[in-house]
């Protein structure tokens, strides 16, 4: 706060004589020597850049390069050129992995979009109680994974036991094998997915419809639209960029699932949850396929880029 | 946001105080959302407090006798290392990754340098390379990697649990960001005054980003302490299972009953839930610059 202080006058213990505030430049006082002034950026970015150098550009480029290898520790690496790809995409498991993602990656973030948005309608509003509510609805978002993923797997227990399984048999339904059965698991997995993730999106909707001009809703009741005619004509459009941001965030996100599934199902029954990740994880880690494990970790990372890029360009363009 | 006290919802549907109807309906779709959002982690906490289990009947949603069993039981099965780990990685890392995020963020927002650009892009492109995606090499490179603490490498060590996470795009964009905000009279001021730049960025320009960092800090805090497929990777030993590996390994042994596993689940999600209702307001406000502004 000293600085504030002495602002109108300079410091007082400096002789030198004040600049007047219009033809103050930004090198015009004490102008350092060149070096220190190059230097100085990169000094208080090197912190950032060694770390991002260490752990994400080192492993991605280093995982490019393994992937044209078998990869044996202690006998060097051999040259297998891309063998290690048409291994990987022959293999039956890569392909239900592969489809699986997708699947899971479109369904969940389309069924998480759809419930937001259909939370954020009921309760977006300034109102007290809407607030607390939000706020309820928005504790699965920050709960970790992990702990979902252990709270589902005890609530899913197969078995007239388990807690969804009772509450079913006194609709006369069930039970259901939810997670155990490969009939059932993936979809199991999804709706856990879209439990934690609805609530996010429905704060984004929440924020995106409080940007919506209440006069158009005026404009148009005068006109004599219905409820759903609002909704159709005013709402959507409106929201239409953030929507396409949450669709598009979530695929590229989508594309990566590992924690859920690897904590719930371990990609099982018989692979019916297996993902690109958990794969990758399994061939890498526990099998020792760094090499064919690298080049589906490349092919992943080159969707994900050109996906990501993909978004950039199109809200740039939307944004022009 | 120009009438907010009008009775008009997101519809744009007039809501009439007499069509008691309505409300009933709007009553009953609370519940129901009550229902499914909030009723699966009660009866999280319900669990670990009545000691009943599976093996026993229902699990109950208000706890007959109330116990502390199960929170001993999770105490004798690790879980009190595994705090104690994550809260070392989550503060050690959360730390770190908030002070280079804002001495990067200095650079980029306030200076004009030669190569900004490649810098920017460079930042943006780490945001397509998360662990889930390089996670094999990753742990190559861990294992090549000397441990500034003084190990060989980083694996099953905590510079390894901790370093890979100080550097995230997420808080650099956000600081950058606010620090442009800035009027730039304050630094050229102090300038004058005969400041360098450490002395501006310290007594300046941080001082002034504190909502900024609050943001940073409680994202930051959630990314770490969520952490699962890096200490999946780094921790060998039980030694060095942060929290979330804790809780997986109760799941693995199956001796222990669901009450005990759920005790460890609660202690994993109590701080993420606290500290979010602590800082709602900062989080909120970070989830939407990072997601609509990207």
């Amino acid at each position: 706060m000293a600085l504030t202080k002495d602002r109108p006058g300079g410091s007082p213990r400096s002789g030198r004589p004040r600049f007047p505030a219009g033809n103050r430049t930004p090198s015009a006082p004490r102008a350092l020597p060149r070096w220190p002034r190059v230097a100085t950026p990169w000094l208080f970015l090197a912190p950032v850049l060694v770390l991002f150098g260490v752990f994400k550009f080192w492993p991605t480029l280093w995982g490019m390069y393994l992937s044209f290898f078998e990869v044996r520790p202690y006998l060097g690496n051999r040259w297998v050129g891309w063998d290690n790809f048409s291994t990987a995409f022959h293999d039956a498991a890569l392909r239900s992995a592969v489809e699986h993602t997708v699947v899971d990656a479109l369904v969940t973030v389309a069924a998480s979009a759809l419930l937001g948005f259909g939370l954020a309608l009921l309760l977006e509003g300034p109102a007290r109680h809407l607030r607390i509510l939000r706020t309820a609805a928005f504790l699965p978002v920050v709960t970790a994974m992990v702990a979902v993923a252990e709270l589902w797997n005890t609530i899913l227990y197969p078995g007239g036991y388990g807690t969804l399984n009772s509450l079913l048999g006194h609709l006369g339904l069930g039970p259901e094998p939810f997670l155990s059965s490969p009939h059932s698991s993936l979809a199991s997995v999804m709706l856990i997915q879209v439990w934690k993730s609805a609530p996010y999106d429905m704060v984004i909707f929440v924020a995106g419809l409080a940007g919506i001009d209440r006069q158009l809703y005026e404009a148009a009741a005068i006109d004599g639209a219905g409820a759903w005619h609002r909704l159709r004509h005013v709402t959507l459009p409106s929201l239409r960029p953030v929507t396409t941001i949450v669709l598009t965030l979530g695929i590229i996100r989508g594309l990566r699932v590992f924690t859920e599934i690897y904590v719930l199902t371990g990609g099982g029954p018989a692979g019916s949850t297996e993902t690109i990740v958990t794969y990758t994880y399994k061939q890498g880690i526990q099998n020792n396929q760094l090499g064919m494990a690298s080049a589906v970790s490349t092919v992943l990372f080159l969707v994900t880029v050109l996906l990501t890029c993909l978004t950039l360009w199109w809200r740039r363009r939307k944004e022009a | 946001m120009s009438s907010m006290s009008a009775p008009t919802t997101a519809l744009g549907l007039r809501m009439p105080t007499k069509a008691w109807t309505r409300t009933a309906v709007r009553v009953v779709l609370y519940a129901a959302v009550l229902f499914v959002f909030v009723m699966p982690l009660w009866t999280m906490v319900a669990t670990v407090f009545s000691g009943t289990t599976l093996k026993t009947g229902q699990m109950s949603l208000f706890p007959g006798h109330f116990t502390l069993a199960n929170i001993r039981t999770a105490f004798r099965f690790g879980v009190g290392r595994g705090l104690l780990n994550s809260v070392i990685v989550t503060g050690v890392g959360l730390f770190l990754q908030v002070t280079v995020s804002a001495f990067a963020a200095y650079a980029l927002a306030r200076k004009k340098f030669r190569g900004q650009a490649v810098v920017l892009l460079a930042i943006l492109a780490t945001m397509m390379m998360p662990e889930e995606v390089i996670a094999i090499p990753l742990y190559l490179v861990l294992g090549k990697v000397p441990d500034p603490l003084g190990g060989s490498d980083l694996l099953d060590s905590y510079s390894g649990l901790i370093l890979p996470v100080v550097g995230w795009a997420l808080p650099i964009y956000v600081l950058t960001g606010f620090m442009k905000t800035i009027p730039a009279e304050l630094e050229e001021a102090a300038r004058v005054d005969g400041a360098r730049d450490l002395r501006i960025f310290f007594q300046i320009i941080l001082p002034l980003c504190r909502p900024a960092l609050g943001t940073c800090a409680v994202f930051g805090f959630l990314m770490i302490w969520d952490q699962y497929l890096l200490p999946l990777l780094v921790a060998s030993t039980p030694h060095m299972y942060t929290m979330t590996l804790v809780v997986t390994s109760l799941s693995s042994s199956q001796e222990q009953g669901e009450g005990v596993r759920m005790a460890a689940s609660l202690m994993l999600m109590i701080p993420s839930v606290l500290v979010y209702l602590g800082l709602q307001r900062l989080f909120e406000r970070g989830m939407l610059n990072g997601s609509l502004k990207g």
